[in-house]
């Protein structure tokens, strides 16, 4: 289509404001964390007085950031790797098999996905407790209890996407491996899996991202010792001072990773993410 | 969200699919297998999500304060008390749910109008191939993929007052005023927070304009050429008709995820919200867990989930209807 000129003069400028909005935090982030502390107490200033590595020296000693990083690592990592050896199960059901039923399934765990997290947190967090004091299951404040309560958003978005991957595997292999002597789990395992690995790899990703970035759990159902990133950052406003120099530092190195990995992604997770949003 | 294809008649797959011929105890088998598949996950909805849910209900009709969180059973029965209570118009509490809601009613509209514009205008700036197209898309995405409480962290220190890099462009660098506003706390504060929200949300509607306006086919596009349509006629005539399934899916998640927020909220302001800024998750988890009366949080709890159900039912109504019509 033939493109006017006031088009790509709005697009020119509009595209670069809309930029300039995206980037304003990752600027302030990436010059702040390089910045020594009297940088940040005073004015603004857009550019370092000195460029320097301290913040990202003292933020491992101003809070037990290593410990906080360790906790959502082996959180995010543990629940997004189980929702998606459960969802993968399920989502081949609901993509290979018509059977009774198979429409209320989708829509309940569908529908799980739009409630409140509040609304499970209150129940789930007495359930803790009681399960604590009554049977001497310690579930809150630990690991294992925040990784169950996890899957309550984890599980569902694997669930509905893996079904969109395994959908675009073409049923001919199916056949085919049926063809060779596999019964179903056979044709499952050795092709349906093998040919959906990329959108695997970007369901993983995703559940590692929101879970990593997760907050309304973490904040009521951890201790200091099981505190994971998304809480512990707070720790660096103290009475005295507030480290922005390190809050920025860090916030720079535990997001580097995520959105790394989600570019390097982009174009499966996008192909997922849209897939099952928005048919 | 919502399966797109209605599943089509139990077992005529099956019948017209594979191998014409097998032994009964096979197909019998071969039957039982997806409820297998299935029952994993069954499992773990039923845990995370069923039963904490009725139990929530349950928790909403008793009197669960600091006292019994820890012995539930003895929690004495409250009936509709709690419902009473949060629902009071003219006390303190009532005012202040009421309050809430309203104000995150407002936040909703807001944030969605002002996502779904920037997302179109941008959708619409990068439907077609031009320099620096793929650069700027990736930028776009840069917002979604960052962890929310690191990026929402960073405007609030950009939000700061004294140290802070907008008052610093608004008044040492523009003198635009001479007073330095608060953004964290106040009548600024609402505003603040659509700003942090629309900048979270706008990239994931721009992904998925994108995504529908990819599949638009380009011969509809030539043919509005054509007949002299201009860029704006054929956004008018071609691009907004062909989006109407990606948006009525897009308005509603966008809708819902906002009301529900509570991620922004929480790493903006902390544990309490200034009153112009409470949405309705925070002020709940106000009520939970700094006050712990667990009873009147499971009460609004499940006021919010009826809420959130009747809308999301007449909304599916009224754009399946739309859909009868045209």
């Amino acid at each position: 289509m033939r493109e006017p000129r006031w088009f790509v003069w709005s697009r020119r400028i509009g595209l670069s404001l809309l930029s300039l909005f995206a980037l304003l935090p990752v600027w302030v982030m990436v010059t702040t964390s390089l910045k020594p502390l009297g940088d940040v107490q005073g004015e603004f200033r857009w550019f370092p007085s000195t460029v320097t590595l301290d913040a990202f020296v003292e933020m491992w000693r101003t809070i037990p950031l290593g410990r906080y990083f360790l906790n959502s690592l082996v959180v995010s990592l543990t629940a997004s790797v189980a929702s998606v050896a459960l969802a993968l199960l399920a989502a081949y059901a609901v993509s290979r098999y018509r059977f009774r039923g198979r429409q209320l399934f989708s829509v309940t765990v569908l529908s799980t996905q739009m409630f409140p997290g509040i609304l499970f947190l209150l129940p789930l967090f007495v359930i803790f407790v009681n399960l604590g004091q009554q049977l001497g299951i310690d579930l809150y404040g630990s690991r294992p209890g925040l990784i169950i309560t996890y899957l309550t958003f984890t599980l569902p978005f694997s669930v509905w996407m893996l079904v969109g991957y395994l959908d675009s595997v073409p049923r001919e292999l199916d056949e085919a491996a049926a063809v060779d002597g596999n019964g179903p789990m056979g044709a499952f395992f050795r092709v349906v899996i093998p040919a959906a690995v990329p959108g695997i790899v970007a369901v993983l990703i995703y559940a590692f991202m929101t879970a990593w970035g997760e907050v309304l759990f973490a904040s009521v159902l951890t201790d200091e010792s099981t505190r994971t990133l998304a809480v512990g950052l707070q720790g660096y406003a103290t009475q005295n001072n507030v480290y922005w120099n390190q809050i920025m530092a860090a916030s720079l190195t535990v997001s580097a990773p995520v959105v790394v990995g989600f570019l390097l992604l982009q174009r499966y997770l996008v192909a997922g993410l849209t897939a099952g949003s928005v048919k | 969200m919502i399966t797109a294809n209605p599943a089509p008649e139990a077992g005529t797959e099956a019948r017209t699919g594979s191998t014409p011929v097998r032994a009964p105890r096979r197909r019998k088998k071969r039957q039982l297998l997806p409820y297998l598949l299935l029952l994993p996950v069954v499992v773990a909805e039923l845990l995370i999500h069923i039963v904490p849910m009725f139990i929530g209900v349950g928790m909403s009709f008793l009197g669960l304060t600091q006292f019994f969180i820890r012995n539930w059973t003895k929690a004495p029965g409250a009936g509709l008390d709690n419902y009473r209570f949060v629902l009071q118009f003219d006390e303190a509490s009532g005012k202040a749910l009421l309050h809430s809601f309203w104000t995150t009613i407002q936040f909703t509209v807001i944030v969605l109008a002002l996502s779904w514009a920037l997302a179109m205008a941008a959708a619409v700036w990068t439907q077609h191939a031009f320099r620096g197209r793929g650069l700027v898309r990736t930028i776009f995405l840069i917002p979604y993929a960052l962890p929310v409480f690191a990026s929402v962290i960073t405007w609030s220190f950009m939000l700061q007052r004294d140290n802070g890099m907008v008052n610093h462009v608004l008044v040492d660098q523009l003198h635009l005023t001479d007073e330095r506003p608060f953004w964290l706390i106040g009548d600024h504060s609402f505003w603040a927070l659509i700003v942090v929200e629309v900048w979270r949300l706008w990239p994931f509607a721009f992904l998925a304009l994108t995504a529908g306006m990819s599949s638009i086919p380009a011969e509809q596009y030539e043919a509005a050429a054509i007949d002299g349509a201009g860029v704006l006629r054929s956004v008018r005539f071609v691009t907004l008709p062909n989006l109407r399934s990606v948006n009525q899916v897009l308005l509603l998640v966008l809708f819902l995820w906002t009301f529900n927020e509570f991620t922004v909220p929480y790493t903006f302001f902390g544990k309490s919200a200034p009153e112009q800024a409470d949405l309705i998750s925070m002020h709940i988890y106000q009520n939970s867990f700094v006050t712990w009366n667990f009873g009147t949080g499971s009460a609004m709890s499940v006021l919010l989930l009826l809420f959130l159900l009747a809308v999301t039912a007449v909304y599916l109504l009224l754009t399946r209807k739309k859909d009868v019509d045209a």
